[in-house]
């Protein structure tokens, strides 16, 4: 063991009754990736919490060698080359790509004035680095951006300047394969470097690719910490759960009925002219690069934004537009991707939150009656194991992969006849993505129509009917079972194949 | 407890203290006013305890909060769901008027009550289509009407205080009704009806959904533009009954006497009581407390003879010291 590199010493955590950390002990070693897996909810978000000091331990020590180290705010562990890039992005929206990268260390002129040329020119080079220089630029306003590059832009700005420990929290959940492809370049390098890394994902294949020493959390303890040469996902996935996982990606029934959802000419600011059909019982997937337009044309579906031309028809009655309302009453529901600035409302309950789209069947009389709510909720939080205390928790308290389940909840509760998914799986744990996709499959076979816009290509592969495929707001193909692999959506995803970007022109 | 899975701990939720749950269920934050509330009574008591204490004087606290109280839930109702209506002050002077001329030219007390509840939901739409669909942030759209209806005010009563001779008006401002004054009665009344709406009922929890995240009420199917035109509809006509409570009980219409500085308090109890000014927090109950406080303030002050002049610095000392301390919960948790 290393003598003079951080380490975390029998570390235990409480949340109310929640055990999350339970006397766990780690070295952390200098060049070394060490792998953080877990279920959602086991404790790996805490650990990396505690690690950079927004949370204190209950028990137990981080030290640096032999010395204690006590933190008592994030700023003192950056000082100590400690960094940890979060689950959730936190940048500013109304900043620019270049302030958010270097904020509170912005270059000055004449100590007062922001040196935009200066600034411009550190951007382009960390730009350069990442392999970023073609998604955006440095003047380009966050707000802009969607979930995928303001994650590239939290990464760029934990370790620009390097670090000696570096942890990421779930980096690629809203990544696509491509961008992985480049973040892995960038670890790769720095554990070249002597950089120590944490990696924390629910992707096991990345585990399996980027770790050198994986560590399993079950129930906040520590079940196993062992090399990763010779570990497969199988028995990852098995410490991680504590049972065999069946296989991930069956279908039992591949039965269409008739056209459930019909799209013509749909035009908004961000797509432009798509054409598509959904059947009853079909998974149509949605594939594309990041700022593909994909999740822009599902809100351009559901009525979220306006729309400029186009028709959309359920069972044949045309659906109004510019109302999400019309939208869900003619029976569409829509899980968007970023579920912390769309979907859910963080400061009421799990409960509130799954009930939200159902009011007519949780109230009498037009007040909310909590007995109706429960039976409703209840065995659909048992159903996909949403892990809290109970139904009254605080959402912002749960672990990501259970506010994404959630999410997931309030739709299965309201049973529309389309739902669409917008990375239904991102941050979820390797057991709830089974049961997410055996719910797919599931809802498919009940006759309900599903769009699954997705990342993950073998989750599209696995479940899709068709694929389509987009690029710069428009469809650039259409691929049906068998036909659906990843080399041919690759090749229709690519923007060069457009004229124009229509995802980050703005 | 329910069916929900839970690995980690699911046997201590019940063995919890009762105390704890007792505690959990009237509010961490609803204790600490209701402990300001008694210090507050302390000290009044135990420098004018003669005269505080007198039940004369405790019912003059109530009867002085009754029209603050219908203001401040209101008030509450509007924070909650990310808004601020700064112009009730001047719907209430509005009112008065209206309700005062409507008495004197038709003698009928019911014209005068619809004429003030009907003006103030006017005053109120005014107000929720500048926010709406004019797209003006909220705070400087009702500051601009606030002075439009002052003038409006003004120019109905060429400024003077117009008097009301209905007895049967004047009964609601002072007559009893089981020993009690008719007006306490009201705002009990209004309690459980604000109470209910928004803690119970399904548009006051789309409220709390609108405040608390706009595009996930908005994804959710909830009709926004409509709910926030409705609320400053209801802010509006809750307005219009402070008025007529304000008119009834001083028997005139006023375009500012008895109505200024109404905003600053309701703000200032709603923004005590819990409510987030970013929206999505707040209730009922706790703007209740924020009110009484308030309420024992005034009259404290009043009774210990601070003048004029000071008893202001204290109460904007108050909104200010209410919204830091509201800012350190948010922060924390
Ligand atoms: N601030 C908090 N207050 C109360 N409980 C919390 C808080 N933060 C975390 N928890 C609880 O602690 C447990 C561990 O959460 P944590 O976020 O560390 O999980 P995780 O392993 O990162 O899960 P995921 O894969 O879903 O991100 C969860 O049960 C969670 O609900
Ligand atoms: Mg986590």
């Amino acid at each position: 063991m290393q003598s003079d590199f951080f380490s975390l010493d029998r570390i235990s955590k409480r949340f109310g009754v929640v055990q999350a950390l339970d006397n766990v002990s780690i070295a952390f070693r200098p060049g070394e990736v060490l792998a953080l897996v877990g279920e959602n909810g086991a404790g790996k978000s805490t650990m990396m919490r505690i690690l950079e000091g927004v949370f204190e331990p209950d028990s137990g020590t981080v030290r640096h060698g032999s010395t204690p180290i006590v933190f008592s705010e994030p700023r003192d562990s950056h000082r100590a080359g400690i960094r940890v890039i979060h689950q959730e992005p936190e940048i500013v929206p109304n900043l620019t790509v270049a302030e958010n990268i270097f904020v509170g260390e912005l270059p000055r002129l004449a100590g007062v004035l922001l040196d935009w040329h200066r600034l411009e020119e550190q951007t382009d080079k960390v730009l350069a680095t990442f392999g970023m220089q073609q998604d955006m630029r440095p003047r380009q306003l966050c707000s802009t951006l969607g979930p995928a590059q303001r994650q590239m832009i939290e990464i760029m700005r934990a370790i620009h300047a390097g670090g000696q420990l570096i942890a990421f929290d779930e980096p690629t959940s809203s990544l696509t394969d491509d961008e992985a492809r480049r973040l892995f370049s960038v670890i790769r390098r720095l554990r070249e470097e002597g950089t120590s890394i944490v990696y924390i994902s629910h992707r096991l294949n990345e585990i399996i690719d980027l770790a050198d020493r994986v560590v399993v959390l079950r129930d906040g303890r520590l079940v196993d910490d062992s090399p990763a040469a010779g570990a497969s996902e199988q028995t990852i996935a098995k410490l991680m759960v504590g049972r065999d996982i069946a296989d991930l990606f069956t279908r039992e029934t591949w039965q269409s009925g008739k056209p459930l959802l019909e799209v013509t000419g749909l035009t908004t600011n961000r797509v432009t002219d798509v054409s598509l059909t959904v059947r009853r019982g079909e998974v149509l997937g949605i594939a594309g690069l990041m700022g593909a337009g994909r999740s822009e044309l599902a809100k351009a579906i559901v009525g979220y934004d306006r729309r400029l031309g186009g028709t959309i028809t359920m069972n044949g009655v045309p659906v109004g537009p510019n109302s999400p309302h019309a939208a869900i009453v003619a029976g569409i529901g829509f899980a968007p991707e970023d579920r912390k600035h769309e979907a859910l409302l963080l400061f009421r309950s799990i409960l509130d939150n799954a009930s939200l789209c159902v009011p007519d069947r949780t109230s009498t009389f037009g007040f909310f009656n909590r007995r109706k709510a429960l039976e409703i909720v209840s065995p659909l939080a048992a159903k996909m194991s949403i892990k809290a205390p109970n139904l009254d928790e605080q959402v912002s308290k749960l672990s990501g992969g259970n506010q994404q389940k959630v999410v997931l909840a309030r739709w299965l509760a309201r049973q529309p006849m389309l739902l669409i998914l917008d990375e239904p799986t991102r941050g979820i744990d390797i057991g709830a993505k089974a049961e997410i996709y055996r719910l797919i499959d599931e809802l498919a076979a009940g006759g309900i129509g599903i769009i699954l816009i997705s990342s993950e290509m073998p989750e599209l592969i696995g479940l899709a009917d068709r694929v389509l495929v987009m690029a710069g707001g428009r469809i650039t193909a259409e691929l049906s079972r068998p036909d659906i692999d990843e080399a041919t959506i690759l090749k229709h995803a690519m923007p060069q194949s457009v004229p124009s970007l229509g995802g980050q022109i703005q | 407890m329910n069916s929900l899975e839970l690995r980690t701990a699911t046997a201590q939720t019940d063995k919890r203290r009762a105390s704890l749950r007792i505690a959990e269920r009237i509010g961490i934050h609803n204790i600490s006013l209701l402990v300001a509330l008694a210090i507050l009574v302390l000290i009044f008591g135990t420098i004018r305890g003669d005269v505080f204490f007198s039940s004369r004087n405790l019912l003059n606290i109530g009867l002085g909060i009754t029209i603050l109280g219908v203001l401040a839930m209101s008030q509450t109702v509007v924070i909650v769901a990310g808004g601020l209506d700064i112009a009730v002050g001047a719907i209430v002077g509005l009112t008065t008027v209206s309700t005062a001329m409507a008495i004197q030219s038709t003698g009928s007390p019911a014209v005068g009550i619809v004429a003030g509840l009907v003006l103030g939901g006017l005053a109120g739409l005014v107000n929720g289509i500048i926010i709406t669909y004019g797209r003006v942030n909220a705070v400087i759209a009702t500051l601009g009407t606030m002075a439009i209806f002052r003038g409006i005010a003004f120019i109905m009563s060429d400024g003077q205080s117009i008097a009301i001779f209905s007895d049967t008006f004047r009964f609601i401002g002072i007559g009893r009704i089981l020993g009690l004054p008719l007006l306490i009665w009201i705002l009990l009344l209004t309690a459980i009806v604000f109470h209910l709406f928004l803690a119970r009922s399904i548009v006051g929890r789309n409220i709390y959904a609108l405040g608390g995240n706009p595009v996930v009420a908005r994804f959710s199917g909830i009709n926004i533009n409509r709910y926030r035109v409705g609320i400053y509809i209801m802010s509006g006509v809750a307005a219009g009954l402070a008025g007529i409570l304000l008119a009834a009980r001083t028997g005139s219409g006023q375009p500012v006497s008895g109505s200024q500085g109404l905003e600053l308090e309701a703000i200032t109890a709603a923004v005590l009581g819990g409510c987030a000014l970013q929206g999505g927090k707040g209730t009922i109950i706790g703007a209740l407390l924020g009110v009484a406080i308030i309420g024992v303030l005034n009259n404290g002050m009043i009774l210990t003879s601070v003048p004029t002049f000071y008893q202001l610095l204290a109460k904007g000392s108050l909104l200010i010291l209410a919204v830091v301390i509201a800012e350190y919960h948010l922060n924390r948790t």
